[in-house]
């Protein structure tokens, strides 16, 4: 029963497919696959919207939206169908182009935008069995579709010849590239473990479990280091305060997509959502089990919710960062990029090799969490020794 | 010859003669990255995978932003106004088809190159991976000491010498001050730099 259950999807696939001739069969098969990706994630999207901005409202101690529900009914679901006015308000405001843009590429920009975030869901497990195209080097694909997200960024920001989107644009691609570097090596270390760039590959090996429970990386000392790393550097890859700077709105209004109005403002929102949910479904499927259950008696569950679950509660993690922290200077960002995070993970590379040869046993658990202590204690005072703190002195405000 | 691989040479065609021909140096790089991006299609096309990805995430990930950025930062001329092609360009045809042809010929007519086709390696992403690190990896060594050597190079050309300190002393304030610039030059650089960017790039566009 709770097997169908798990496969509902697939076997659903399955047999909608099977209505039509043998020789439709694979492009029917694709075609079904792609369009469930923008439909579910668009949809997470609009929820997550309204979540945030109710999840920001409660830790800043007021409401947040809870008015629109179901329209022309009483119905009020929370404030939960704010995303539909919010929607139909983006759709119909004027979409203005500066006389001065390069039309072609302010144009194009947000279409860049959304190619390559939508083509990294192609490689997700968001299930057992549900992965779009399980490609042999699966890993490879997300970095390098992500890659051109930058240029995106760079298109938005140059051709709306405006300098507070080219400021935003030359921010966010030094942002880009610095946190990619320990975005991929944190992600090395669980090909080095598991031996293959095929994420099914990556999720079977953590699908296993002893005393009851699941052998998720997070649970080693470099799985842990590592995601650690890899989470911070995919706050940074998406934009999110505290590492908000290229579109920080008390500096250069909106970064690179200030010159951008109605629908495509909403494309470029669109993109940077689901360029984050993308990055936090990698980070699960790498390190917290993707689809797997933490303990073995809860099996039971489908696989899908596992992995709806855990995306959920890292965008809350998300959001609560976002309502917590201020936000870094230049300098602080580049400095923690360079001379703390890339360091760190190339620290935890040795230790995974270290850990893979050393063998089971309390002896590696020692090493292992030792070496990383160790780089962390060294890395941050030789970070924090520089920086002279003290009372911050105001020269213009008294 | 299938449909897909005409449609992709095409595109990287089109996008390879406007990477040559546009005036505006920006669309130029940007048309290349097209271009570079049709050659990955390829490359994904006759199933190589690895080579595929890796052809995105240096050249359209990593080089296309390289190009753009030296762009940016170089330009100081306004956009040409008269034609971007040389006056002699058929010449220049001539001559590109007739090494093409000679090149051509010469590689076909060699008894060098063996005349049956091998039969097709097996060239999975774990099997580069094993034969990197163990048949080539020599070769794989000195390409990443002579990277970080240039990264390092490049570090160096870019670090700004300091500066003797003066020992003057002109009061507490000033002191202060000096300090609090000090502490923020990067800061201050870095938006120097980014200003500069934008001066040259508004004289470029308007």
């Amino acid at each position: 029963m709770f097997e169908a259950l798990d496969q509902i999807f697939v076997t659903l696939k399955h047999q909608a497919v099977g209505f039509f001739p043998d020789a439709w069969h694979p492009f029917l098969s694709a075609l079904i696959s792609i369009s469930f990706i923008p439909l579910v994630f668009a949809t997470l999207f609009a929820f997550v919207t309204v979540f945030e901005r109710k999840g920001i409202g409660r830790i800043q101690n007021r409401y947040g939206p809870n008015r629109v529900g179901i329209p022309l009914t009483k119905i009020r679901l929370c404030g939960f169908g704010q995303f539909i006015p919010d929607g139909i308000k983006s759709l119909t405001k004027e979409d203005i182009v500066p006389r001065a843009a390069d039309k072609v590429v302010h144009f194009l920009a947000p279409v860049v935008l959304l190619i390559p975030v939508l083509l990294a869901y192609a490689v997700l497990p968001i299930g057992r069995n549900m992965t779009a195209a399980d490609f042999d080097a699966g890993l490879l694909f997300f970095f390098a579709v992500g890659g051109a997200v930058e240029l995106s960024v760079f298109m938005a920001g140059w051709s709306s010849h405006n300098k507070y989107s080219l400021l935003g644009a030359m921010r966010a691609i030094a942002q880009m590239i610095s946190y990619e570097i320990p975005l991929i090596l944190s992600a090395v270390t669980v090909i080095m473990i598991v031996g293959s760039l095929k994420l099914a590959d990556i999720v079977a090996a953590q699908n296993q479990y002893s005393y009851g429970i699941a052998h998720w990386f997070v649970f080693t000392p470099w799985g842990l280091a590592g995601f650690i790393l890899f989470f911070i550097a995919s706050l940074a890859e998406s934009n999110r305060t505290p590492f908000d700077l290229p579109e920080a709105e008390s500096e250069i209004i909106a970064g690179y997509y200030t010159e951008y109005s109605g629908f495509k403002f909403a494309l470029f929102f669109l993109g940077e959502y689901l360029g984050m949910f993308a990055v936090i479904g990698l980070g699960i499927t790498l390190f917290l089990g993707g689809w797997t259950a933490p303990f073995s008696f809860l099996t039971w569950v489908p696989s899908y919710v596992w992995f709806f679950a855990k995306l959920m509660a890292l965008v809350f993690v998300f959001i609560w960062i976002r309502a917590t922290l201020p936000r870094l200077r230049m300098d602080q960002l580049m400095n923690f990029a360079w001379k703390f995070m890339l360091p760190l993970s190339l620290v935890n590379i040795v230790t995974t090799a270290l850990w893979h040869f050393l063998g089971a046993g309390p002896l590696r658990w020692a090493v292992c969490t030792g070496l990383i202590f160790g780089a962390y204690a060294i890395l941050g005072w030789g970070l924090m020794s520089n920086q002279k703190l003290g009372k911050r002195i105001y020269r213009f405000a008294d | 010859m299938s449909l897909a691989f005409i449609i992709i040479a095409i595109a990287t065609l089109f996008a390879a003669a406007a990477a040559m021909s546009l005036r505006n140096l920006v669309h130029c790089a940007l048309s290349l990255v097209v271009a570079l991006a049709g050659l990955a299609a390829l490359y994904l096309a006759l199933d190589a995978q690895f080579v595929g990805f890796a052809q995105i995430l240096v050249y359209v990930g990593a080089v296309a932003i390289l190009i753009v950025f030296a762009v940016l930062l170089t330009r100081s001329d306004a956009t040409p106004n008269q034609a971007i092609l040389a006056p002699d360009w058929f010449a220049g045809i001539v001559v590109s088809a007739v090494v093409f042809a000679t090149l051509g010929w010469a590689a076909l007519s060699s008894t060098g190159l063996p005349r049956e086709m091998p039969p097709a390696p097996v060239a999975t992403v774990k099997n580069i991976g094993d034969l990197l690190m163990t048949q080539y990896i020599l070769p794989l060594e000195v390409i990443g000491l002579l990277l970080t050597a240039a990264l390092i190079g490049a570090v160096i050309i870019a670090m700004k010498e300091e500066t003797p300190k003066s020992s003057s002393s002109r009061g507490n304030e000033a002191l202060t001050e000096k300090s609090e610039i000090g502490n923020r030059k990067s800061e201050i650089d870095q938006s120097l730099l980014t200003s500069a960017a934008m001066v040259q790039g508004k004289g470029g566009r308007s």
